[in-house]
């Protein structure tokens, strides 16, 4: 090929590179202006502030308070996230510093598989399992009646999808450690499980901090799965065994009905603002903190 | 002193293991409930026939307008993707291998994109949707899935091209090259298995993912014709399905998800295998 | 020769058919400095591993053969790791100071043993910090995080740290290799003060470090021990040709 028609290539491609590079760079903003443009509307019309401390939540009257959504994200997210982390740290530990290899080897197509299920399935496995589960035997157990449709439910099915995520960013944390660290401590008389206790947690602090604030990012916005289990009652629930109403659920269900009604749309598009600012602050903050926790080095 | 720290040990070490056991076990039940419930209500019709009237009733037809339409969609939204997310991939291996804290931003940005959820871009799609004056289409959702799957394709693509010996970029540019069929020619060659599986992972994200298309591609019971048409969606089939208060019809939603669940493990299969046949042209 | 404090007797480690040391058979004499010298991979690391056990941590090796401290079986012993190992202070070739404070650093292995109070450990604290000639350059951020320190004070650090768990022996693996020439310095000046009170073995490539330093000289080459004995016999009268090359070309 002549000189100047491989010139003329490069040149097409490093032009098409640059502009799919400013496109991917754009996204976020592009996101983020449409949404604030669309929320705008109810921004006008009501503070911010009593949008989302207000539990009035009656949009054919207007009324539009975002408490009892905020509320249900954050609670079946701390559950979700009171199970799943131990879980996963524990197995982690398990997994780098007690098995044997071939256990490794089999977790992580294991771990793979389960990453890669699609967020309904894990509704429909939720529905079939969960529900009834937390409806006919942990309810009672407790002394109260739930019909299985709750905040419980809907952080059971949360633990199970956020564990292959949580677990692969720890394995990879406590691989990563090096093994002179753990020598040394041996070397100093202690055993392997004070070398875990004081030692190598320590070392990995930051990262298991990382891992499970990208977890729990991940786990705000999780829609379907916890939409098919947690209720979708609009209400504080008072405990984990009521149903519950978390920000994407809203979402996700009134989309039907928001032209119709005035605000609904401006305040819906509101409510995924809320849920993007948090989680972008969640996730840039999780970023920074694996980024600079191993530069200690 | 010695005995209780022992104690202590063995406590730890069976409430580890029990952990690592007990999210194995989940899993493999997950899989036995999906499969049980869904191959009691399998049959030909469902995979091969769209809905006819009453479908929703529990009259005659299948889903087949779900499963072309996920694959339309996640099709598409593969393409466009690839044609975003390659030249940012290799942009960022390739040119900007001496700009190391532009890369690390870079991979920062789209490290934090990753992490955005499927609804935010439904949500957005959705306010693109009606500013364009688009209506609910396969077009719509082919973009709004793009947009979802882009960070995921390149930094997949991202990790295999790091990987890449800098001998190898160095000894092409010896011969000569330009830096596009350095691109091209060598880094693609040298990394077709991890990109293989890059783009597998992306599709089967796309391809199961519901939020993103919740709004945007609309539901059907016809396979469209056009790109303006709306499209049903497998996630979407197996919600509706659901919800329905007919036994009938909630059988055929275990039906469908275990179609969909297929589809995945068979990506994931495929993702696998692919790499593993195409190492062989891989330089070490 | 003199009392010897550790016997290796007919050690083998193989990794997959792989031989990584052959037939070791050595006596390292009591509170003096032994050198094990050698070119990189002669198995100088793995030996020195096998010493306090360390090298339970690797997987897929063989072992075989004994090791007798003070005429104590330890190799295979199925007795209390923990108190075999506090036995052997080990200096790696980067310093690794555990990811705590000064103090911290060198009261965990106090604490991990036990029966001291607070006052205790600091005393203790304060006398090793000294001894490892650390102690004015530190005393005023005893709780400021170790890694803070430059890489010599750290390495002087980790030296402090094993001295403070009372071992009979110190195994130090190349401890001068990621350092400047004066906190090598200081080192070897340690080391050679230590000698009094413990028994160093010291494993480097480094010829000079050998001759500065050794009591006791055991020359190692692929696995194998070629010739051990005073640094006169060794350096300056080598039986085996192997030596005689390695002197030549070494450094």
């Amino acid at each position: 090929m002549p000189v100047s028609k491989r010139k003329i290539i490069d040149t097409i491609s490093h032009g098409w590179m640059l502009v799919s590079l400013t496109v991917v760079l754009l996204i976020p903003f592009m996101i983020g202006l449409g949404l604030v443009l669309k929320s705008l509307p109810i921004l006008q019309q009501e503070n911010l502030l009593r949008l989302l401390v207000d539990s009035d939540w009656h949009p054919m009257k207007g009324k539009f308070g975002f408490l009892p959504f905020i509320l249900s994200s954050v609670y079946v997210t701390l559950l979700s996230f009171l199970i799943a982390a131990p879980i996963c740290l524990l197995s982690a530990i398990y997994l780098t510093q007690y098995a044997r290899g071939w256990l490794l080897q089999v977790m992580h197509p294991v771990i793979d598989v389960l990453a890669g299920i699609p967020s309904v399935i894990y509704g429909v496995w939720g529905i079939l399992v969960i529900v009834p589960f937390v409806g006919n035997f942990i309810a009672p157990l407790f002394g109260t009646v739930s019909s299985g449709y709750s905040l419980l439910s809907g952080a059971i099915v949360l633990a199970v999808m956020s564990i292959p995520f949580i677990l692969n960013l720890l394995i990879e944390v406590f691989n990563s450690m090096p093994v002179e660290l753990k020598e040394a401590s041996l070397s100093l008389g202690a055993t392997h499980w004070e070398t875990i206790k004081y030692i190598l947690v320590r070392e990995g602090f930051s990262g298991i901090v990382a891992a499970i604030g990208l977890g729990i990012s991940k786990a705000l916005g999780e829609t379907i799965a916890v939409l098919m289990v947690v209720g979708n009652v609009v209400q504080i629930p008072k405990n984990v065994l009521q149903a519950g109403y978390p920000l994407p659920a809203l979402i996700a269900n009134n989309y039907g009905e928001m032209m119709s009604i005035p605000m609904y749309d401006s305040a819906l598009m509101l409510a995924a603002l809320i849920l993007f600012v948090i989680v972008l602050i969640f996730n840039v903050f999780a970023r920074l903190v694996i980024k600079h926790g191993g530069s200690r080095r | 002193m010695k005995r209780r720290k022992k104690i202590e040990e063995q406590f730890f070490k069976g409430l580890m293991a029990a952990s690592t056991y007990i999210i194995m076990i989940t899993l493999l039940y997950l899989i036995y409930v999906i499969f049980k419930q869904g191959f009691r209500a399998l049959t030909w019709e469902i995979v091969s026939q769209v809905p006819k009237g009453g479908y929703y009733f529990g009259e005659e037809g299948g889903i087949l307008n779900a499963i072309v339409g996920s694959f339309y969609i996640a099709f598409g939204a593969t393409i466009l993707a690839l044609l975003i997310g390659l030249p940012v991939a290799l942009f960022m291996n390739v040119f900007l291998t001496r700009h190391q804290s532009a890369l690390n931003n870079i991979r920062f940005f789209l490290d934090v994109l990753w992490g955005v959820p499927s609804i935010i871009y439904g949500a957005f799609g959705f306010a693109l949707m009606l500013f364009l004056g688009l209506r609910a289409s396969l077009l719509a959702g082919i973009i709004t899935v793009t947009l979802l799957i882009v960070p995921i394709m390149i930094r997949s693509m991202d990790e295999v091209l790091r990987m890449v010996p800098g001998g190898l970029l160095e000894a092409s540019y010896a011969l000569g090259s330009t830096r596009t069929e350095i691109s091209f020619k060598v880094f693609c060659r040298q990394t077709l298995p991890g990109m293989i599986t890059a783009i597998l992972l992306a599709f089967g994200r796309g391809i199961g993912d519901t939020a993103s298309v919740l709004f945007t591609a609309g539901y059907t019971d016809y396979i469209p014709e056009s790109i303006m048409q709306p499209a049903a969606t497998l996630p979407l089939a197996i919600f509706f399905q659901l919800s329905s208060p007919i036994p009938k019809v909630q059988e055929r939603a275990y039906a469908s998800a275990l179609v969909l669940t297929l589809i995945i493990l068979f990506i994931s299969i495929l993702a696998r295998v692919l790499s593993s046949k195409y190492k062989e042209h891989v330089i070490k | 020769m003199t009392d010897s404090i550790l016997r290796v007797q007919n050690l083998n480690v193989t990794h997959a058919s792989t031989p990584i040391l052959r037939n070791v058979n050595i006596e390292i004499p009591r509170n003096k400095v032994t050198v094990i010298l050698g070119p990189s991979g002669c198995g100088k690391t793995t030996l020195l591993k096998c010493m306090n056990r360390l090298i339970e941590l690797y997987n897929g090796l063989d072992i075989s053969g004994s090791i007798y401290l003070d005429e104590k079986e330890i190799l295979n012993s199925k007795n209390d790791l923990t108190s075999i190992r506090q036995k052997m202070g080990l200096l790696s070739q980067r310093p690794y100071p555990l990811p705590m404070s000064i103090y911290n650093n060198i009261a965990y292995g106090l604490k991990i043993q036990g029966g001291l109070n607070k006052s205790e450990i600091a005393d203790k604290v304060s006398h090793y910090l000294k001894i490892v000639g650390l102690w004015d350059e530190v005393k005023d951020r005893l709780k400021s995080p170790a890694s803070r320190l430059s890489i010599g004070q750290q390495q002087r650090l980790c030296l402090a740290r094993g001295l403070a768990v009372n071992p009979e022996i110190i195994l130090a693996d190349e401890p001068t290799s990621a350092l400047d020439p004066i906190s090598s310095t200081k080192i070897e000046e340690q080391f050679l003060e230590l000698k009094k009170e413990y028994t160093i073995i010291v494993v480097t490539h480094i010829l000079r470090q050998a001759r500065r330093l050794a009591d006791h000289v055991i020359f190692m080459y692929l696995g194998e021990v070629i010739e051990q004995g005073t640094p006169e016999e060794v350096f300056d009268n080598p039986q085996s040709p192997t030596t005689r090359q390695y002197l030549k070309v070494g450094h």
